[in-house]
């Protein structure tokens, strides 16, 4: 009996809700742990970058009007499909950072739990960080915590899953939509994780996800004017450059740490805060 | 009708002592400064108050050399609840001499002494007195068990509210521990330097607070000097990104209090007297010289006609004039700089073909004043719907439906506040939700707290200063 040759995946970006090749037309090549070829990843150019930041604002005032409890239950449904598909997720893992089975399967396990915990906050953050502020006169005086808008996301390159699920997650739960650039070597984990999003009830735009080059990319995303944030952990050594780039207009910028942190830890409000405006109101009190 | 007219009410300036020069305060001292001595001047007279240090390069290296030592030797190191005391301390030396600071406010700065009186003042002693009870408390404000401060803080502070913006930066630096460079606005050093004898008589630890005048050069040895942790910056927009330029790559904490061109939404349903109050506290509050003044009055079109009849007689009523008389609602413009900057603007503005409306009534001969002026018929697109006039310059534009009114109150790169004039509630609370801006005055504008965070979106700036928010930006997790 003849071997069944099996369907291979095409791996494109995510930009919107679909799913379109570059349209630049470029691939690279993945390779796997040991050098073999694996798949051609779609190579995103400054246009799809674009096309993402367009995707992102159009899907930034229904995804940031909707309820905290909706979109806790929409970043839940994530970490169910998810989890559906942990074995193919800990496949990619383990081929593309090189690790044992059961240290992939870790690391999904641990970026489920992630989507859970931010699932969490959604509704939290309000209490946690705003409230009412008691002003020494007769007004009603409160704050609440406000998504900044669209972010960009470099994510971090070593950690292909745990590791942007770690930078993603937090975006979606302030109810910013994100242009997450993943890891260039690794990029396969991004484009399913797309495929999980896809189903999950996470409106398209929300979540986009380029495959490429950071170094590429990046400088666009830093001074285009319609994004609002960077996360620039995975930027490496361009890190200053974009820094510098995203003061030209006043992005709220997540700096990258020294070296890749353990993606396990507890990521406390750190990721978020940054992509959170706060917002203060007054009303006098009279009858 | 007999009109009466009011008597001058000037207040006595004989409580405020001038010296002809001022030093830079360095660890604890007054000291010479290494550059040319600059004049301050008094804006409603152009009468020189008094020569002011400059501070070079060198004077700042000294005085953060100053902030450091006392950071890792004294402030640090403290007991919490003894920093809170310092505080405490101070805010009760600063209501001790309230009207001393009041009126040194005003002749520095051109602003009516009911303003610098009512409003900077108080204030001022309120940010110091609400950050002292911080100082033992700081396990609460979010940042874990035991937060900790980020070191020096170097903070550079505008001309509008000088000692108001210095109360603003000092109190949560010191409440959560750090030591502070402050470098106060060149044409209004004056209440800072006052500032700095009220930390000798609150026997303030040397070095804990430093303050170097100077101009632009100045402030920027101050935001660029290696060993400072934290910078913390009030101005325009143009020189927040040069810092933001300037400390990518460091370890600098950033905060930014930048410009703004707020929209001020009048609803049909609104009580007119009260919105046009609203609105004339919201744009000649301060001359206009306010980063969140509301100079983009948004009035439902209905409305427009019976709005703008009542806001002018009631500008009609406003006394433009003596900042130290008590009857002054609108003082001197603090600069001839800033004076030529609105002249510029409202030339911009009539010449785009906006229609330019003033009060009657004579401006005084000598200083630098601007009459209240609103422009009707200005469109989205014109300079003076977008720019920052911070000025007492007011746009009037229109619209039909409450989409409309956000639209065109987001309509802007700016994000800082924005006012609602409507006695609908839920229309009221939904509107201040679609509105992209920090600080949203319903029924009421230009009002501030130590207790409520203060702060922009977009290219207003980031972080915010007040309530536990504010603080934040003084701390670390440990």
């Amino acid at each position: 009996m003849s071997e069944r040759i099996e369907v291979r995946k095409t791996y494109k970006l995510y930009v919107g809700g679909k799913f379109p090749r570059s349209e630049s037309g470029r691939t690279y090549a993945v390779t796997d742990g040991r050098g073999h070829f694996v798949a051609n990843a779609a190579k995103a150019s400054r246009k799809d970058a674009r096309d993402a930041v367009v995707a992102a604002r159009g899907a930034f005032a229904g995804w940031s009007a909707a309820t905290a409890y909706n979109r806790g239950q929409v970043l839940y449904r994530v970490a169910e499909v998810m989890e559906g598909r942990a074995a193919q997720f800990a496949e990619e893992v383990a081929a593309g950072e090189g690790l044992s089975a059961a240290r992939a399967r870790a690391a999904v396990d641990a970026a489920v739990d992630r989507w859970v915990w931010y699932a969490g906050w959604t509704d939290k953050l309000a209490a946690v960080l705003g409230g009412t502020n008691p002003v020494a006169g007769p007004y009603f005086d409160f704050s609440v915590p406000e998504p900044s808008g669209v972010v960009a996301v470099l994510a971090p390159q070593r950690s292909s899953l745990l590791g942007l699920v770690s930078v993603l997650a937090p975006v979606l739960a302030t109810g910013c939509t994100a242009v997450v650039v993943s890891s260039y070597q690794r990029p396969l984990p991004a484009i399913t994780l797309s495929e999980v999003l896809a189903t999950s009830d996470v409106p398209g735009g929300v979540a986009n996800l380029l495959t490429g080059d950071a170094a590429e990319i990046g400088p666009w995303l830093a001074e285009h004017a319609d994004v609002d944030g960077i996360d620039l952990t995975g930027a490496g050594t361009a890190a200053m450059e974009l820094e510098r780039s995203a003061a030209g207009t006043l992005k709220r910028v997540l700096r990258a740490p020294g070296e890749e942190p353990d993606w396990a830890a507890d990521p406390g409000l750190s990721r978020m805060t940054p992509f959170l405006e706060t917002k203060t109101v007054w009303h006098p009190i009279g009858v | 009708m007999t009109v009466f007219e009011y008597a001058p009410a000037p207040e006595s300036r004989s409580i405020v002592t001038l010296r002809s020069h001022y030093g830079l305060f360095v660890d604890g001292e007054f000291t010479d400064g290494g550059g040319a001595p600059l004049k301050t001047v008094n804006p409603a007279t152009e009468e020189v108050l008094g020569e002011v240090a400059v501070g070079t390069d060198a004077d700042v290296d000294r005085a953060v050399r100053a902030a450091r030592k006392a950071f890792t030797r004294v402030w640090g190191p403290m007991r919490p609840a003894d920093r809170g005391k310092y505080l405490f301390r101070i805010a009760r030396l600063l209501q001790e001499r309230a009207r001393e600071f009041a009126v040194l406010e005003t002749l520095d700065n051109g602003k009516p002494i009911t303003e610098s009186r009512d409003v900077d003042v108080p204030l001022a002693a309120a940010h110091f007195f609400y950050h002292a009870g911080w100082a033992d408390k700081l396990e609460h404000v979010g940042l874990g068990p035991a937060p900790r401060p980020l070191g020096v803080a170097g903070q550079v502070i505008p001309w509008n509210f000088p000692l108001l913006m210095l109360a603003w930066k000092v109190a949560p630096a010191l409440a959560a521990g750090n030591t502070v460079v402050l470098k106060p606005a060149e044409t209004t050093p004056l209440t800072a330097l006052l500032f700095a004898e009220v930390c000798q008589q609150a026997d303030l630890p040397p070095g804990v607070v430093n303050i170097v005048t100077g101009a632009g050069d100045t402030g920027r040895a101050v935001v660029e000097h290696a060993d400072v942790d934290k910078v913390a910056f009030t101005g325009s927009t143009e020189v927040g990104k040069q810092i933001a330029r300037s400390v990518a790559g460091t370890r600098k904490v950033l905060t930014l209090e930048l410009g703004g061109k707020a929209a001020n939404i009048v609803f049909d349903d609104a009580p007119v007297d009260q919105a046009v109050e609203g609105i004339v506290r919201g744009i000649f509050f301060n001359q206009g010289h306010v980063c969140c003044a509301g100079s983009r009055l948004l009035v439902q079109e209905s409305v427009h006609d019976e709005v703008i009849a009542s806001l002018q007689r009631r500008i009609g009523t406003l006394r433009v004039g003596d900042p130290l008389d008590k009857n002054t609602d609108v003082g001197a413009i603090n600069s001839p700089e800033q004076l030529a900057r609105i002249r510029e603007l409202v030339g911009i503005g009539e010449a785009e073909g906006a229609h330019a409306w003033q009060p009657e009534g004579e401006l005084p001969g000598r200083g630098y004043w601007f009459k209240p002026t609103v422009f009707t018929d200005v469109t989205p697109a014109h300079r003076i719907a977008r720019d920052e006039v911070f000025g007492p310059v007011l746009s009037v534009l229109t619209f039909r439906t409450p989409d409309e009114a956000v639209a065109k109150a987001n309509n802007t790169t700016y994000g800082l506040s924005a006012g609602i004039w409507s006695e609908k509630g839920s229309r009221i609370l939904a509107v201040a939700d679609q509105l992209r801006a920090g600080v949203v005055w319903a029924n009421t504008f230009n009002q501030f707290d130590p207790t409520s965070p203060f702060g922009g979106y977009k290219q207003s700036g980031y972080g915010r200063e007040g309530g536990r928010t504010g603080l934040r930006a003084y701390l670390k997790e440990s």
